[in-house]
């Protein structure tokens, strides 16, 4: 299982970097949210992996840690609210600066 | 325990909530409700500033939950002066807004007792996922108010500022989450003590998580491969916004002092030495790249924003000495720079809005009115800002050399720091002469305002009082820094406990 879970934060965060590095602002927002699952993943794991076991005291032998479901919680609900954030924004920038590149000029356009 | 501790968080997030809620209700009533609020933290501040100069830490556990299983808020001198600090500006850049800047958006008043309920808390906590916490409402209600008055460049500059806000964010918990699955905790003062009986196998990773928290904390303060959102973000901004954001590379500042020494700072082998190490040369790079920006901007508000570069650099050239003389040095360099910087924003809008052309562009020759009285505040805010007596720059300054006298390193900072310096000086001479001097009077002069001239001023007067009441001030903040070089004390009062026991074990 760890193994399983370590190959898809991997993956999560390549693309997620691959995906941040690009010109367009969609594409960035995109990199962002996959790289903040595989951050909300990784601090999930933080409290160890185990199956079967709920985060209460006496349902089995070795209870899981409640803290990093708590942590993930609030990581994710503030990642959903930047994300909301960051989407208007660059919905916001699109529509005022007539395109959708991350620096609100097409680098290409000034070579034509 | 003492509730008034939670105060400075809990009084603007209910003003901003009320704001919000209320927002149908007449301007006037929203405006009065954020002075009020804002008050009561300047109040706040000095009054947390009277509690913690007795040396003594103030600990307020949310909840009355335990020290380490719950979130404790801590009040040190350091945390009182930055909370003292950031109301006091908070209060001038409400009164710059509220000369009409505040009507150009929604929201404003909510978003700025937002702003402030996020750096209070950042500067009371003593919980590092709370530190998180906070750091996001600041963002969050940063990313709006930088966006206040809306337009193209605006725009632009937000998208950069957010979206490296936001990797920053992901770093930052995968720091935490390194550090909670090696030690198991994330209270500070449970985590200093974790940090430093780690087995000799977890210290590369701890250290990676600490360097990771160094590149959060660095993209927060500007140091230099991180900062180049930082002269675009602030010079779009609006005048009062870049006035407050003036305290925003200062919160990335105290989180690298408050996380290196005392989370990373115990041990035989302490872990902060590597961070040290990097932080050196890096804010020396800073602070000449500060220099040369400052020369080469083409607005007043770029000139700012980079003026904000160099203190950062300075501050961490200082800081990473990490001796009691340094640090105390620094921490009165913070708050002048803070001051200065923020008068300048402010001084770059009340000058723009005078000239007859260009706003506060360089290329623009155009003449600018009541020159007579602006050409002498602008003078003074410069010779103050450069660091010139008879100004707290140059007592700031003059300490900060002093104690760098005394390193082996120190000389590269003396070469740096005063090259910089000079640089300053050019590049608002040149500024002062080619808008004061060059263009001959203005035909019909605008109508001077004398409110924000007023605030300015006094502002600038505040510079100088600093300079004049140095020496309790100085006293101060080397207590501070003997404080914060003292970790030890900080976990005896986080956890009462654990020290005790340790204290029974040792020898």
């Amino acid at each position: 299982m760890a193994l399983l879970y370590a190959i898809t934060l991997g993956v999560l965060t390549t693309c997620g970097v691959y995906l941040l590095l690009r010109a367009r602002t969609f594409t960035v927002i995109l990199g962002l949210t996959l790289l903040s699952h595989a951050v909300n993943l990784y601090l999930f794991a933080s409290g160890r992996l185990v199956s079967s076991a709920p985060a209460i005291i006496g349902l089995s032998e070795q209870p899981a840690d409640p803290l990093p479901q708590a942590l993930v919680l609030t990581a994710i609900v503030i990642g959903f609210a930047m994300t909301a954030f960051v989407v208007v924004l660059a919905l916001k920038a699109a529509v005022e600066l007539r395109n959708d590149h991350v620096d609100g000029e097409n680098p290409d356009e000034d070579l034509a | 325990m003492n509730h008034a501790l939670i105060l400075p968080i809990l009084l603007p997030l209910i003003t901003g909530a009320g704001q919000l809620l209320f927002y149908q209700a007449p301007f006037a009533l929203q405006r009065l409700l954020g002075f009020a609020s804002t008050f009561w933290l300047v109040l706040l501040g000095i009054w947390c500033l009277q509690v913690a100069g007795n040396g003594e830490h103030l600990v307020y556990h949310a909840g009355d939950w335990p020290a380490p299983f719950g979130i404790v808020l801590i009040l040190d001198r350091l945390s009182a002066v930055m909370l003292a600090l950031t109301a006091v500006l908070g209060f001038c850049c409400l009164l710059y807004a509220s000369n009409g800047g505040d009507q150009r958006g929604a929201h404003f008043h909510a978003l700025f007792q937002f702003q402030l309920a996020g750096l209070n808390g950042a500067f009371l906590t003593g919980d590092l996922f709370n530190l998180f916490v906070f750091f996001e409402i600041l963002l969050i209600a940063s990313y709006a108010l930088l966006l206040h008055g809306g337009g193209r460049a605006r725009s632009r500059a937000g998208l950069h500022y957010v979206i490296i806000n936001l990797v920053g964010s992901a770093l930052f918990l995968i720091a935490l989450g390194t550090l909670y699955g090696l030690t198991g905790t994330l209270n500070m003062a449970d985590l200093a003590q974790r940090v430093a009986q780690a087995p000799p196998g977890d210290i590369p990773l701890l250290a990676a998580a600490s360097l990771l928290l160094l590149v959060v904390f660095g993209v927060k303060a500007a140091i230099l491969p991180l900062l180049f959102w930082l002269p675009r973000a602030y010079s779009a901004a609006s005048a009062p916004v870049a006035a407050l954001f003036a305290i925003m590379t200062k919160v990335g500042i105290y989180a690298i002092l408050r996380v290196f020494l005392l989370v990373f700072a115990l041990g035989e082998a302490p872990i902060n030495e590597t961070a040290w190490g990097w932080l050196w040369p890096l804010a020396l790079f800073t602070l000449a790249l500060g220099g040369i920006g400052v020369l080469g901007s083409n607005s007043l508000r770029t000139l700012t924003a980079y003026l904000v570069v160099l203190s950062v650099g300075t501050l961490l050239a200082t800081i990473s000495f990490a001796t009691q003389e340094s640090l105390g040095a620094a921490l009165f360099y913070l708050i002048h720079s803070t001051g200065m910087t923020a008068v300048f924003f402010l001084l770059a809008d009340l000058l723009g809005q005078q000239r007859e052309e260009g706003y506060d562009n360089f290329t623009a020759t155009g003449p600018i009115g009541h020159r007579w009285l602006l050409g002498t505040l602008f003078f003074f805010a410069a010779i103050a800002m450069v660091g010139l007596p008879p100004f707290s720059g140059f007592v700031s300054k003059a300490w900060i050399l002093q104690a760098s006298a005394q390193e082996s390193q120190g000389f590269w900072l003396w070469g740096v720091l005063l090259a910089a310096a000079l640089l300053t000086l050019i590049a608002v001479s040149r500024t002062g002469s080619s808008w004061f001097w060059r263009p001959g009077d203005m035909a019909r002069p605008y109508p001077l305002e004398r409110g924000p001239l007023t605030l300015v001023s006094s502002m600038v007067g505040l510079n100088g009082l600093l300079a004049v009441f140095g020496e309790p001030v100085m006293g101060y903040l080397e207590l501070t820094a003997q404080q914060l070089l003292d970790p030890h004390a900080y976990i005896a009062a986080v956890l009462p406990e654990a020290f005790v026991a340790r204290q029974e074990v040792a020898p």
